[in-house]
């Protein structure tokens, strides 16, 4: 078996009206899965259950073959989510930014490896610059350099493609799919039409 | 159930097994730090409640009267409130930024429990805002013309309460954090809980100047603040996890 | 027992029961509450000290029994909602909160009126006073977080965390306050702690303190009941109702 994220019977309910109901969500290693649907159809809200934030909802979610309430830190641990806005501080410059990830994640004074992630996703020269001082498209690759800094199983990205440019766009869907291809997951909801590829799935919403 | 199979994973995608919360420390430490350096680069933040409170000790006097033997009986009771007002001036700020820029989110997922995270926040609101006006508040004590000896227990009053009002206030920035314009509406939720900080402050200062003992006062004080440390951080977790699916 | 609780928390189920309950709780209401009155007002002896002022105590202290108990109940309440996700549990606090408030009023209008024939003034520091006008603040940030948020959700669970947090210091800011009165004020006379009071002085408060309870049980059924039908309009089982009447 490998790693695993299932929602059986998966309902949202927000101020009296149903988000979605009766969800069935079968995640397995090795797939990029798309979540796709309309403004207000609820795909951030559904993001944001699959990765552990919201707990306020009908159905159960299963990690692993357990319930996700009762390994939840284990889950988190191997969980990475870029939500909507990119978590960057405009005071820090990049490397702070990173450096404070990086602790989060349990990992002691890596500088080097920190260098190495802003370098791969277009960064290096803007290191000790900061945050602010960048454009919001640097801004969301300092976030995207947390892909490759923390090495994470799970991948839930709610918009990654924001603000990045053409060449971004290819390198980040690349990583994506290779990603997949060692084995993680990914979940995705993105406005940017992904090329098709093995790996790729479509969930509908609404 | 755990032992997932890895073979077929790549290395460096292993997943964790172990429990993550050993790294507790560093993560504390390493929030610690990204907080000071950030306020610190914003001196303005820091300085501004330093410079509200001596504005507000400054206009007792010319609304009430010069008069020293008037101001040194209500100089106790206005250091007081004028420091908890400064206190509360900057706590809307505790989550704002990292709740507009996507890090309260982060805070939230990290491995860590939230409560403990959250406390190394409250902590660096404390060491940069309730700790100076501590220090500072026997400075305007002489211009209030407050009888001497009890000047250092008026800065360890203020150093002790001030912890539990950033801890209590936290919980109210947590509960506004989502709200556009939760200023107004903070200030309503906590300064009621700041009453007994009150009271057992300017008290403590009152029975110095009277030079009756004070450690009574300042023992409550500790005791609140250790209930408070007890009970906030868990109030704060919950409070934020509400406020980010507002 | 467990699905007791969920059965409970049904709405439509609470909405059936409540129906059934309701009218008992206004005819002991009403029934106690006139006894109480014509027994306070008209039976019970006047006080030797006080003579006839005295007789607002048969609408003050129930006022402010419920005053204190509401919050607490509320309090319960969110806990109840924050634990097992029910509901109704949430509804009643929401329906609690302006009647706790109204109370809270009621018992420091009443206070002030008495003031005038005790203390010739209509508003004193007193300790029963500053806590009660402190719990006033706390009901109205209470309501005032609940009406802030749009999600009604997220409404829910701050009021709760805000009603736990508050009911958790009403204890602590009473206690501090009793002690800041009796170090400021010389204790004089206390408008409500008196010696033993006669029976027949004592009897008409009771069944006033147990008329105000029922009155606030039923009120509260009634309102939970509206609340109910309000939120859950687009359910089923509510339209089938409303059809079911025309």
């Amino acid at each position: 078996m490998s790693l695993s994220l299932q929602a059986r019977h998966l309902a949202c309910e927000r101020d009296e009206r149903w988000l979605f109901k009766g969800l069935d969500v079968d995640i397995c290693s090795g797939e990029v899965v798309r979540i796709e649907g309309p403004n207000g159809s609820g795909k951030t809200t559904l993001l944001k259950i699959l990765s552990g934030q919201l707990t306020d909802y009908h159905g159960e979610l299963i990690w692993n073959g357990e319930v996700m309430r009762h390994v939840r830190e284990h889950f988190l641990a191997n969980l990475l989510y870029l939500g909507h806005s990119p978590g960057v501080k405009t005071g820090l410059s990049a490397l702070e930014n990173l450096a404070w990830y990086q602790a989060l994640d349990g990992q002691r004074d890596n500088e080097a490896a920190a260098w190495e992630a802003l370098e791969s996703v277009g960064l290096a020269g803007f290191e000790d610059v900061p945050a602010g001082q960048l454009s919001a498209g640097q801004q969301r690759r300092i976030a995207l350099a947390r892909l490759t800094l923390t090495p994470r199983i799970l991948w839930v990205l709610d918009e990654p493609f924001t603000a990045i440019d053409r060449h971004g766009v290819a390198a980040l869907e690349a990583q994506l799919v290779a990603h997949a291809n060692k084995g993680g997951c990914v979940i995705v909801t993105t406005h940017h039409e992904l090329s098709s590829s093995p790996a790729l799935r479509r969930i509908q919403l609404g | 159930m755990l032992q997932p199979e890895t073979a077929k994973l790549a290395p460096g995608l292993k997943p964790h097994l172990k429990e993550p919360s050993e790294n507790l420390l560093l993560a504390l430490k390493a929030t610690l730090k990204r907080d000071l350096v950030l306020m610190l680069r914003r001196r303005g933040e820091v300085l501004n409640p330093l410079v509200f409170f001596a504005l507000v000790i400054t206009l007792f006097p010319i609304g009430i009267s010069p008069d020293p033997e008037l101001l040194a009986i209500i100089a106790p009771g206005l250091l007081w409130v004028a420091a908890l007002l400064a206190a509360l001036l900057s706590l809307d700020s505790l989550f704002r930024s990292d709740y507009d820029d996507g890090s309260l989110e982060q805070l939230l997922l990290a491995p860590q429990p939230l409560s403990a995270l959250a406390l190394a926040k409250v902590a660096v609101h404390w060491l940069l805002t309730g700790l100076p006006l501590a220090l500072m508040a026997p400075i305007l004590g002489i211009m209030l013309a407050l009888p001497g000896g009890s000047y250092v227990v008026l800065a360890v009053s203020l150093a002790l309460g001030s912890a539990i009002l950033s801890l209590i206030g936290a919980i109210g920035a947590a509960l506004t954090v989502g709200l556009a314009r939760g200023g107004v509406l903070l200030s309503l939720l906590v300064l009621p809980l700041y009453i007994p900080v009150l009271i057992f402050g300017a008290g403590a200062v009152q029975a110095a100047i009277a030079g009756d003992p004070v450690t009574a006062h300042l023992a409550i004080l500790g005791a609140l603040l250790a209930v408070a440390l007890m009970l906030a951080p868990w109030a704060i977790a919950a409070s934020l996890r509400i406020s980010i699916n507002g | 027992m467990w699905s007791f609780i969920h059965k409970l928390g049904s709405p439509k189920w609470f909405y059936r029961i409540s129906a059934k309950l309701q009218p008992w709780f206004w005819v002991a209401a009403a029934g106690l509450i006139v006894v109480g009155t014509v027994w306070g007002l008209l039976f019970a002896p006047a006080d030797y000290q006080q003579g006839n002022s005295f007789r607002i105590i048969y609408v003050h202290v129930p006022a402010a029994f419920l005053a204190q108990s509401i919050f607490v109940s509320m309090a319960v309440a969110g806990l109840v909602f924050m634990v097992w996700k029910i509901k109704v549990a949430d509804m009643a606090a929401a329906v609690m909160a302006p009647l706790g408030a109204a109370m809270t009023f009621v018992s420091l209008f009443s206070g002030a009126v008495w003031g005038v024939p005790t203390w010739g003034t209509w508003w004193m520091w007193d300790a029963r006073l500053t806590s009660m006008l402190i719990l006033l603040f706390l009901y109205l940030g209470v309501i005032a977080l609940r009406g802030a948020f749009t999600s009604r959700d997220s409404a829910s669970r701050a009021a709760s965390v805000l009603a736990m947090v508050g009911v958790i210091n009403i204890p602590i800011i009473k206690y501090s306050v009793d002690w800041w009165y009796t170090l400021h004020q010389p204790a004089t006379f206390t408008i409500t702690s008196r010696p033993a009071m006669p029976m027949d002085m004592w009897l008409p408060l009771l069944i006033m303190v147990l008329g105000f309870y029922s009155f606030f049980i039923a009120l509260t059924l009634m309102r939970t009941r509206n609340e109910i039908l309000r939120r859950e309009s687009n359910k089923r089982w509510v339209r089938e109702l409303v059809e079911g009447a025309k």
